[in-house]
């Protein structure tokens, strides 16, 4: 499989700028001698992350937004050219507003919505303001693609080692992360402190999971927080294969061999363990309340 | 293993902020940032810097001069009549290593055609009219230039309150407001700023021998290392247990808890269920 990921720095709230360059972007990928199976676009591509009230104005529809895009692709030269396509976008579904990302298959005439997942961790603290604005998800699902089964998690989903944990136990072979992240910390040894902890949970997590890591950034400046592009691929032994700067667009791309993942789980069993002690840990009485301790006391009757 | 065997013994490090920073890392983000923000977001290529001698300004000016070249840069002086003749041969030396663009206006007929009027305004007042008359100027000068005026103000001032409302804040592009004052000094040294503006003592120069760390009662580097501490959740006792007095942190506190009024904008009137940065929220580059 020949993935491309677009480290893609969005104009601030210009839908039709960042899908006509969004567009250049396509005409670029699709003039390749050997058609890309997967394009990976970060969270937020097409608007920018922080959007306060003006969210609302700049949501879409899955199908409208999978609609443009399908079109987009086969007019900038795709037409002769199936494509899998993975993008974070602010979603409208009847009023209900989320932060989702889409995997679309656009074929040669057709195209489908493969899977929609909404984000549910949802960032509310500090910089972060996405619960005052974005209902969060309620479900976490793998799904089927043509190249075998699949994840999405947008940015803080994927900080819950909990969540890539469940995508794995459901099947995923390959883990899709869209992503917007504000840069901080200066104190790291070249890099940021923040991307210098995405890069350890990343590493991390397709370890422990035996999983295929397909990170994408958004890029640039948002009224002064710098987006953290590092868009990269780690692959089910936890091995770097591409990785790009923070700073800046670009596309990085890698040949995907999946078969990658039964040779590291082979390798490392460990979430054949995980299976085997997964119902101990998850019957156990005590883990229930634990996790509603932080619940208020009932008031007496 | 014998009686006489000492093992050695391994200290973690303590779990604190740092005021370290990778001056190489920060240098590459700042020059993006004004890249981004200026060339990217409005499309302007030009940049004014008004130039006081003093460090931040200089590292304001290395920084701009990086991101857009030096012949895009315009560095204006704008000494008082009181002004040290030091403030100006250093701002000279800024110049002289960039090869920036360099202007020197006097701000004193502008100052003195007002205060003529209140002869008996003290300090104080005299030193917010002359930041505010700067201000003047290098709003006035960036239409002229079709430049966007940078700011220069540093985290350890912006925390203290230490600067004029309105006046050294207001620049829309301040690339070193994340930076404490000794961070700053770490990044002058990286980017090759004149020595002799780095290792000066810093002044507003508002007035005669007048030094930061004298208005401000405390060195910037205890200061930096209490404002760390602080922002990190830290309370007075945790603060003290790092070695620091109770006067000198009852010093930060003060300023820090006095001031937070000057990092926002005007207090307005709620009225409505539309009111703007109340309810009608949208980001600065929307």
């Amino acid at each position: 499989m020949k993935l491309g990921i677009v480290q893609f720095k969005p104009r601030k709230g210009d839908v039709e700028a960042n899908l006509a360059a969004l567009g250049e972007v396509f005409a670029q990928l699709a003039a390749e001698s050997a058609p890309y199976d997967l394009i990976v676009l970060p969270e937020a591509a097409l608007t920018g992350y922080f959007l306060e009230g003006g969210v609302y104005e700049l949501t879409l529809s899955a199908e409208a937004l999978a609609l443009r895009l399908a079109d987009l692709w086969r007019a900038k030269g795709g037409a002769k050219r199936p494509v899998d396509l993975a993008i974070g976008f602010f979603e409208n579904d009847s009023g209900n507003y989320y932060n989702s990302a889409m995997y679309l298959r656009i074929g040669e005439r057709d195209h489908e919505i493969v899977h929609v997942h909404r984000k549910m961790f949802l960032p509310t603290y500090g910089v972060f303001d996405e619960e005052r604005f974005l209902s969060r998800g309620r479900r976490l699902g793998a799904f089927e693609t043509r190249f075998g089964r699949m994840a999405l998690l947008i940015c803080e989903d994927m900080w819950h080692t909990l969540m890539p944990t469940i995508a794995a136990i459901k099947g995923a072979r390959a883990i899709i992360v869209p992503s917007a992240s504000p840069g901080r910390g200066l104190g790291g040894d070249g890099e940021l402190e923040s991307v210098k902890f995405w890069h350890e949970l990343l590493h991390a997590q397709a370890i422990e999971h035996g999983v295929f890591i397909f990170y994408a950034g958004l890029a640039g400046f948002e009224g002064g927080k710098g987006m953290t592009g590092s868009s990269c691929v780690v692959d089910p032994r936890g091995r770097t294969l591409v990785s790009a700067p923070a700073l800046g667009a670009c596309v990085i791309r890698a040949e995907i061999d999946f078969g990658e993942v039964d040779l590291a789980r082979a390798n490392l069993p460990l979430l054949g363990d995980l299976n085997a002690v997964l119902p101990d840990l998850l019957l156990d009485e005590d883990l229930l309340s634990h996790t509603t301790a932080t619940l208020p006391p009932q008031s007496p009757e | 293993m014998n009686g006489a065997t000492t093992l050695p013994v391994i200290d973690a490090l303590p779990s604190a902020p740092s005021l370290a920073i990778d001056c190489e890392l920060a240098a590459t983000w700042l020059q993006a940032f004004l890249e981004d923000e200026l060339i990217a977001r409005r499309g302007i290529r030009n940049a004014v810097v008004g130039l006081s001698g003093g460090v931040d300004s200089a590292v304001t000016a290395f920084l701009c001069a990086r991101a857009l070249g030096p012949e895009h840069v315009f560095t204006i002086r704008l000494p008082y009549k009181t002004s040290s003749a030091e403030s100006l041969s250093d701002a000279q030396l800024v110049v002289d290593a960039l090869g920036c663009n360099d202007r020197t206006i006097e701000i004193t007929p502008s100052v003195d055609g007002y205060l003529q009027h209140e002869p008996d305004a003290d300090a104080r007042r005299r030193g917010n009219i002359m930041a505010r008359t700067r201000m003047l100027v290098l709003f006035d000068q960036s239409v002229k230039l079709g430049a966007l005026p940078i700011g220069t103000g540093n985290k350890t001032e912006r925390l203290m309150g230490y600067f004029t409302w309105h006046a050294d804040d207001a620049p829309p592009l301040n690339p070193l407001g994340d930076l404490f004052k000794t961070q700053v000094w770490a990044l002058a040294r990286f980017l090759g700023v004149p020595k002799s503006i780095v290792d000066k003592a810093p002044s507003a120069d508002l007035e005669t021998n007048q030094t930061d760390e004298g208005d401000l009662g405390i060195s910037y580097a205890k200061a930096d290392a209490i404002l760390a501490l602080m922002l990190f959740g830290y309370d007075d006792a945790r603060i003290a247990a790092r070695g620091f007095s109770s006067q000198e942190i009852g010093i930060v506190r003060w300023r820090v808890d006095g001031t937070h009024w000057k990092r926002h904008l005007p207090t307005t009137a709620m009225l409505s269920s539309t009111a703007i940065n109340e309810f009608y929220l949208r980001p600065v580059d929307y």
